[in-house]
């Protein structure tokens, strides 16, 4: 740890130029031309293509939230604030909305928390072995390959799988229950709209789990040995070393992890569609803004309203990114 | 990352993707958009018309075809498509035949795009609401398919060959029919004759008997009830012409036409409580809450329980797991008490499957004579013999060994006789009827998360509400 750099702090930006520089030939436009010129031609092309298709729509689903536009024909008519009037007084819309937020807040600590404890466990939890003073538990390397199974599997047949396993009447879990005799456990699972986002989240977790078991696992290879021989030798146990040494290490990692979990997080589009048909669960208890949007859509024909829907998706999601960046500024070790 | 959401996020990328893609053009269009995009120019020049073809067919223009690939799978409508060339042999090869589920992600770019096909079969949990077709003005008016000459018979009329209400219920305000109801079903309690006969049982008449006959089958191990518990608007099969028996042709009425308090009739308490009766006894088989559709008539045909309140198609799509002697059949709502506004065998009974013609199709006169051919007599009693069930065709029957659910509801149909009952709000408000009241009430009400009384509440609040709603077209009974 011989130095540390801050990231994300200001560092002087401005551009001293050269008091004593030759006269540049040429008028204004080649000197720009020759200093950015380059640059600009290998830019100019993706930010083009980058605008059609990924600024454009956004703009339009912007002005077609204020629009009464069915989806079903291209004649709609301007209805201003209409759409957002309507939004803030529907109840499924804000059901919808603290789902997600719940999801937001559950889903990314429990796999993220779970990844990492694994990781450590496969990487540097085991008991100390002849010649190495840091390694896994025994087995690790089949562990790793059982964890990452999920993730080789599409969601749809991820979601196909557990809504068997969820069946109430022939399904694996009731089953297992009443093998061991807990027949007074059993419920309905998907069925129950207490129970029924929580079995969604069991199945996002367990599905996205094995993914950072991995990532983590890459990380912690690259921490330097020394360090935990150190920390042994100093008479630091597990815990100590993964929160001393192992966490701050992977802080980059994880701030990663915490993005990508919140996307899915923020979708949960799928698990949803699949799994809880209705769609969006018993009375709506696992509704959430995806799935609304496509209802709206393609089931009711407002489009209008579900792209209002959708800019409200847009501004949520805007929020946690800068949440997360906040959060996210810390110093970063080198070694 | 590769990782989860492939199906989820990808498809929903791709799909606002290409909504995006119209809305381009779209955009470009804005100045003109009150005009909408009619495309009258890139239809195909009607045929010549003549005793055999009488809507004048273009007779090398080929067709596009969009059948919903549900309970009646799309077997039927290839049949007549080969009929269709037949009659008309330059279409030979030119027939675009699509079969899906989705049939609103799959048309709905099409639509807005002014590209949909000739001819569509708008049904299952993703059809397209009607109300918005209609208001959007996105249909053909079918009257001259009606006044067509039918194909069996030159000297009828289309229209004076189908079954009674099927034309009525194409329209939704003012003369134009806009929807045509391939099927006819028969909606009520349906059972298993031999099951029933097995235990020396009879088909209840009477609410009571049927808690009696309830209470025989718990103790024999056997449910009374199942229904699709992922999809509570089942429940309304065999409920809302139970509402009808009770109070009336006049509850339902006001009901669809979204009266204020329509819902707190005595007749709809009354048939909340009996039903609700049912989940109190427990006599719902256990787990029904989270089944889906198959799930729970899998359940049904493997005899776990006596009822289920289903629509006529039931025969066709559990056929894989129906025993050879199940003897499936329909009964009618049981009576309350006396006091009953309608005699015992009222059902509801009404068209299904429907067809609509694009207002924008490339050859709207191909896809109504597509629709002429299946109205006659050899198309229709294909579909009889494939999927099990009517057809709007009256009669047709003739001749046809019918299988016994088909049988049953026939013979309901005909003891029916002028107490037949088609509520309305099915079609009209499709987000009210399936998400509101069936998911949201119904299916808490039955799953014994809500009692009648707030089920009544709410969804009388719902129903208020899609009144309120100016984006909602509204219909009324006339």
């Amino acid at each position: 740890m011989q130095q540390v750099k801050k990231v994300g702090g200001a560092e002087p930006v401005g551009r001293s130029r050269p008091a004593a520089a030759p006269a540049p030939r040429g008028n204004r436009f080649t000197r720009w031309y020759r200093k950015y010129g380059f640059v600009a031609g290998f830019l100019s092309v993706p930010l083009v293509i980058y605008a059609v298709f990924v600024i454009s729509p956004f703009v339009q689903a912007i002005y077609y939230s204020f629009t009464d536009w069915t989806g079903l024909s291209s004649d709609y008519k301007m209805v201003g604030f209409k759409n957002y009037d309507w939004l803030l007084n529907d109840d499924v819309f804000w059901k919808a909305l603290g789902h997600n937020i719940l999801l937001l807040l559950i889903l990314p600590l429990v796999t993220l928390g779970l990844g990492l404890f694994f990781a450590f466990m496969l990487n540097v939890g085991g008991r100390r072995r002849k010649n190495a003073a840091v390694a896994g538990v025994q087995g690790s390397s089949i562990y790793k390959v059982i964890y990452f199974f999920p993730q080789v599997l599409s969601i749809a047949i991820v979601a196909l799988l557990f809504q068997f396993t969820y069946n109430p009447r022939n399904g694996a879990l009731n089953a297992a229950l009443d093998a061991v005799g807990l027949d007074s456990l059993e419920q309905l699972w998907l069925g129950d709209p207490e129970l029924a986002l929580w079995c969604l989240m069991a199945v996002m977790v367990w599905s996205n789990v094995g993914f950072y078991v991995v990532l983590f696992s890459a990380a912690m290879s690259s921490i330097p040995r020394d360090f935990y021989e150190a920390a042994l030798l100093d008479g630091a146990n597990r815990i100590t070393t993964f929160f001393r040494i192992t966490l701050p290490l992977l802080w980059d990692t994880v701030q990663t992890g915490w993005i990508y979990m919140g996307i899915i997080a923020l979708d949960a589009f799928a698990v949803v569609q699949i799994m809880t048909v209705g769609p969006g669960g018993p009375a709506d208890s696992t509704q959430v803004l995806g799935l609304y949007v496509y209802t709206k859509t393609f089931r009711d024909g407002q489009a209008g309203r579900a792209t209002a829907i959708g800019v409200a998706m847009l501004v949520v999601t805007l929020i946690f990114a800068v949440i997360v960046s906040r959060l996210g500024r810390r110093e970063r070790l080198e070694y | 990352m590769g990782s989860t959401s492939d199906f989820g996020r990808r498809d929903l990328v791709k799909r606002s993707a290409a909504l995006g893609l119209i809305a381009v053009p779209s955009l470009g269009a804005l100045s003109a958009c009150a005009s909408g995009g009619d495309s009258d120019g890139d239809k195909v020049d009607k045929g010549t018309k003549s005793e055999k073809n009488p809507l004048a067919v273009n007779e090398s223009a080929g067709l596009d075809v969009v059948i919903f690939d549900g309970g009646f799978g799309d077997a039927y409508a290839k049949d007549a498509e080969k009929e269709f060339e037949k009659r008309y042999p330059k279409t030979a090869g030119k027939i675009k035949h699509t079969a899906t589920q989705k049939i609103q992600t799959t048309l709905q770019p099409r639509f807005n795009g002014g590209t949909p096909p000739d001819l569509i079969d708008n049904s299952g949990a993703e059809q397209m609401d009607f109300g918005t077709l209609v208001g959007k003005g996105q249909l053909t008016d079918l009257t001259p398919l009606l006044d067509a000459p039918s194909i069996d018979d030159p000297s009828k009329k289309v229209r004076d060959t189908l079954r009674e209400g099927v034309v009525e219920m194409g329209r939704f305000d003012g003369k134009p029919v806009w929807v045509l109801y391939y099927a006819y079903t028969v909606y009520g309690i349906w059972y298993s004759r031999s099951l029933l006969a097995k235990h020396g049982w009879e088909y209840p008449e009477t609410w009571d008997d049927m808690l009696k006959l309830c209470k025989e089958a718990k103790k024999k191990d056997i449910a009374g009830w199942t229904y699709p518990g992922k999809y509570p608007y089942y429940l309304p099969f065999s409920l809302y012409p139970f509402i009808g028996k009770i109070g009336g042709r006049e509850v339902l009425d006001s009901i669809d036409n979204l009266e204020p308090n329509a819902w707190k009739h005595p007749a709809v308490k009354a048939a909340f409580e009996a039903y609700y009766e049912l989940y109190r006894k427990g006599y719902i088989l256990e787990g029904t809450p989270s089944q889906s559709h198959t799930e729970a008539q899998t359940d049904w045909t493997q005899g776990k329980a006596l009822f289920i309140p289903n629509g006529s198609w039931v025969e066709n799509e559990a056929k894989k797991t129906t025993p050879d002697d199940f003897q499936m059949a329909v009964g009618a709502p049981p009576s309350l008490d006396d006091g009953d506004k309608m005699p015992f065998g009222t059902i509801w009974a009404s068209g299904g499957e429907p067809f609509i013609v694009p207002k924008n199709a490339r050859n709207p006169q191909g896809g109504m004579e597509l629709l002429r051919i299946m109205l006659g007599k050899k198309s229709s009693q294909n579909f009889i013999r494939q999927v099990s069930s009517l057809t709007s065709l009256n009669g047709g029957t003739e001749g046809v060994d019918l299988p016994s659910g088909l049988a049953s509801a026939q013979e309901l149909l005909t003891k029916a006789g002028p107490n037949v009952l088609n509520p309305r709000i099915q079609d009209w408000y499709v987000g009210l009827n399936k998400q509101q009241i069936g998911i949201g009430a119904l299916g808490e009400m039955m799953a014994g998360r809500m009692t009648p009384a707030e089920a009544i509440k709410k969804i009388q609040k719902f129903a208020d509400d899609t009144a309120k709603d100016d984006s909602v077209t509204k219909y009324k009974h006339s």
